[in-house]
């Protein structure tokens, strides 16, 4: 069956919320827009807007391509979305005050204390902790996608360390550029907020003993990480300090960063660098990343980091089925967007049921990302199932498998003019005294016909995304 | 206020990008000397190595001098840190590192030269072609400088970019001086004799004033003249009195900025009074080879002292 189409109906008919930029479109020159699509190549490029691949030295660093045909998203569409990810978002944080403090949601029998027993993002450090606010997951980046006019699925919470927001932004950066007159006659909800807003959600979740603005800093890897112009632009955009480990240190009881005017204390730390590389005193001791000590400042209530340790428990994929129990727990009501039909291979009649249907599947490692170690049935040879087929059998636990799902499309610039690829969409949210959503988010785009893996790590593009203001 | 880390990337960045330009500029020189030799010059182009003070390095790889060579060795070759291609990567790297404190013109500066420079010097360049690659490199750094210059704020962001230069700038103008005249000069009496001579030329196209030295003294090349431009000139915008009336300017801002003078606000200031107060014959009499091998000592010495004032070390 054809996939769902958001510019296209099957008819030929184009949808509304696209009319006007199809009618843009049909008086566009071809060439004109090849040109446009080299100019914003261009842009990038020469703006180093750069991702690293990890274990491909030829492309130490390249471009995430970008599509110059916008994805569109009517008003409507968007409130339904925006509330439904609100929801989600405060689930998602109470859930993680529960399961660090009384746990009632496994004493109601909702989930399994299995899940957490055996599981290395949940962590003990953390347990019985409360950070500034009451705020676990700052930031976070909900991945969405559409099989239907109405049908929505959150395919992933990132929880963690979401990243892309700065391609959303010069997405529109570069798009604006490009096609002004566009801007003109479509009036598009503005993303250019988010650095102002992310400064003032960090700002609110300072700890209670700062005094006066809070010094905020952004802290990195290094310039080696395939994220690190996104860590570079956002402290950029914000105003603040990008720091490495190497920069910090602990003196009496604070997180200090070494500058040209001596030490100074920093009270919130928006970290870019993973859990178990934060603090080697607590968490691994090889890590170099972090700052030794920086968890005893934290328990101590001396710094707010963002987002907090052991928030990735909450968006693993073991507990991702249990999804629509936890909003429904927490907020008292059904979920308003709907997980994707999730099979837990650690059961063994599920196991059969996988096994027997892997070529119509797509099964996902609990603990991956990125798309790595993932099984796309009907994309996959026969020898490719067999061959995950045995891993699966080895170690059911780590696996779980959901329906090939018929992604959305939208059109993209091909060499022969308009085609249709698959789309998912990251809107991004930001929580603290409030809850902030900046409408729209980061469409990513498998550029490959037929495709269904959207992640830049394995061919994926990106669109700018528009919310009409209407 | 900035992280000691950015400081140093900003500084290091300069340095680099300065030490490239000056890369360029010698391998030019050392082109105009072997035009006007019949073999392949061996001597020129090992005393340029000299100058740009990596013939250690050199000698350790190859055998023989000639422009083939030395050229590639001091564009392209990545082992030699101090090739155009390696500073621009190094500036480049710093640059990504501190890019919060650059402006996107200054960043997109350096980004844009470390492509077309990765691009044009990633094969072997034809002696023939050789004039029009550093002219390019000239160029790129040119446009870097035009891009700060015309966009950044003049803060501390802009004071330890420009220390970095000038500190750079100074080294090296005190080592291509040093070297040629010990190649130049055997003897002290011909100190004062007017020499028609190509070499001499070389010195100031090292440093890119040629032509201005005929604005300021005479058309004939002078050893003593030549000395006074590139040590006490304080227009000729390479000359040590610059550099130092630079380096001293920018660290007084940072002092004003910070309300704290450090150790190298003394050392820089004391050595810039030398500078001022100083005639070229008593520095020819107390023996030039002394005063300007004390100098590059001091600068190094200055950039520690700086390092560690404002928390880079």
């Amino acid at each position: 069956m054809k996939p769902f189409d958001e510019m296209i109906k099957t008819g030929g008919e184009v949808r509304p919320p696209y009319e006007q930029l199809k009618c843009w479109l049909d008086t566009q020159n071809p060439e004109r827009l090849a040109q446009k699509s080299l100019d914003a190549e261009n842009v990038f490029r020469k703006t180093g807007i750069t991702f690293a691949v990890y274990g491909d030295e030829e492309a130490a660093e390249r471009l995430i391509p970008f599509d110059i045909i916008p994805r569109i998203i009517t008003g409507n569409e968007w409130r339904r979305l925006s509330q439904g990810i609100e929801q989600r978002v405060m689930a998602l944080n109470a859930f993680l005050d529960d399961i660090y403090h009384r746990q009632e949601i496994i004493r109601a029998g909702r989930i399994p204390r299995e899940l957490f027993t055996h599981n290395d993002a949940y962590l003990p450090e953390m347990v019985g902790f409360r950070p500034p606010g009451n705020v676990y997951t700052h930031i976070i980046g909900v991945d969405i996608v559409r099989t239907e006019e109405n049908q929505f699925y959150v395919l992933e919470d990132n929880a963690r360390t979401p990243s892309g927001v700065s391609y959303m932004l010069e997405n529109r950066e570069t798009m604006m550029q490009l096609f002004p007159e566009l801007f003109q006659q479509i009036k598009v909800r503005p993303v250019e907020t988010y650095p102002k807003l992310l400064r003032q959600s960090l700002a609110a979740v300072a700890p209670p003993g700062c005094k006066g603005t809070p010094t905020i800093a952004v802290l990195t890897p290094g310039i080696y990480n395939s994220a690190y112009f996104e860590h570079a632009f956002l402290a950029d955009q914000m105003g603040v300090e990008l720091v490495e480990g190497s920069d910090l240190k602990i003196e009496n009881g604070k997180v200090v960063m070494r500058t040209t005017e001596g030490n100074r204390a920093i009270d919130v730390l928006y970290r870019r660098v993973d859990d178990s590389f934060l603090d080697p005193l607590t968490f691994r001791r090889d890590s170099a990343l972090g700052v030794a000590g920086i968890m005893d400042v934290y328990r101590s209530g001396n710094i707010t980091i963002a987002n907090a340790p052991g928030t990735g428990i909450a968006d693993d994929k073991a507990l991702y089925s249990y999804m629509p129990e936890i909003v429904e727990f927490y907020t008292g009501r059904k979920a308003i967007l709907e997980n994707v039909p999730t099979h837990r291979c650690s059961e063994p009649d599920t196991l059969k049921y996988v096994l027997e249907n892997l070529s119509d599947l797509v099964v996902k490692e609990v603990h991956g990302s990125g798309g790595y170690g993932m099984l796309v049935g009907p994309a996959a040879s026969k020898k490719e199932c067999e061959a995950f087929a045995l891993k699966l059998k080895a170690n059911p636990k780590n696996y779980i498998a959901q329906p090939t799902l018929a992604l959305s499309t939208t059109p993209i610039m091909t060499e022969k003019g308009l085609a249709p690829r698959h789309v998912d969409l990251r809107p991004f949210v930001l929580v603290s005294d409030r809850i902030r959503i900046t409408p729209g988010g980061l469409t990513r785009v498998a550029l490959k016909e037929g495709s269904l893996v959207v992640n830049s790590s394995q061919g994926g593009g990106t669109k700018d995304t528009w919310v009409l203001d209407d | 206020m900035l992280l000691g880390r950015t400081a140093n990337g900003l500084y290091w960045m300069f340095r680099y990008i300065e030490r490239a330009e000056n890369m360029a500029r010698l391998i030019d020189a050392g082109l105009r000397m072997a035009l006007t030799k019949t073999s392949d010059a061996p001597e020129e182009w090992s005393s340029v190595l000299m100058s740009a003070g990596v013939k250690i390095g050199y000698d350790s790889k190859y055998k023989e001098y000639n422009a083939s060579l030395v050229s590639d060795f001091l564009l392209r070759d990545l082992s030699n840190p101090s090739s155009v291609m390696a500073c621009v990567e190094t500036a480049r790297s710093n640059a990504r590192m501190v890019r919060t404190a650059l402006t996107r013109e200054a960043w997109e500066s350096v980004n844009e030269t470390w492509m077309v420079l990765k691009s044009t010097l990633a094969s072997i360049i034809p002696e023939t072609d050789l004039p029009r690659v550093l002219d390019q490199i000239k160029r790129e750094t040119a446009i870097i400088r035009g891009a700060f210059h015309g966009t950044m704020l003049r803060n501390e962001i802009f004071n330890f970019a420009r220390i970095g230069t000038f500190i750079e700038r100074a080294d090296n103008t005190a080592r291509i001086l040093d070297v040629k005249y010990y190649v130049l000069l055997p003897s002290i009496s011909y100190v004062g004799t007017t020499l028609d001579n190509f070499q001499w030329e070389s010195i100031l196209r090292s440093v890119s004033a040629h032509r201005s030295y005929r604005w300021v003294y005479d058309v004939e090349y002078n050893p003593v003249n030549i000395a006074d431009y590139l040590i006490l000139n304080s227009r000729m915008p390479r000359s040590l009195n610059f550099c130092y009336s630079n380096i001293v300017d920018n660290l007084k801002y940072l002092a004003l900025d910070y309300g704290k003078r450090h150790e190298c606000h003394d050392m820089s200031e004391g050595i810039m009074t030398r500078l001022e107060n100083n005639e070229i014959r008593t520095i020819f009499d107390n023996g030039l080879h002394e005063f300007l091998s004390d100098l590059i000592y001091q600068t190094n010495s200055l950039s520690s002292k700086i390092a560690h004032a404002y928390n880079f070390d």
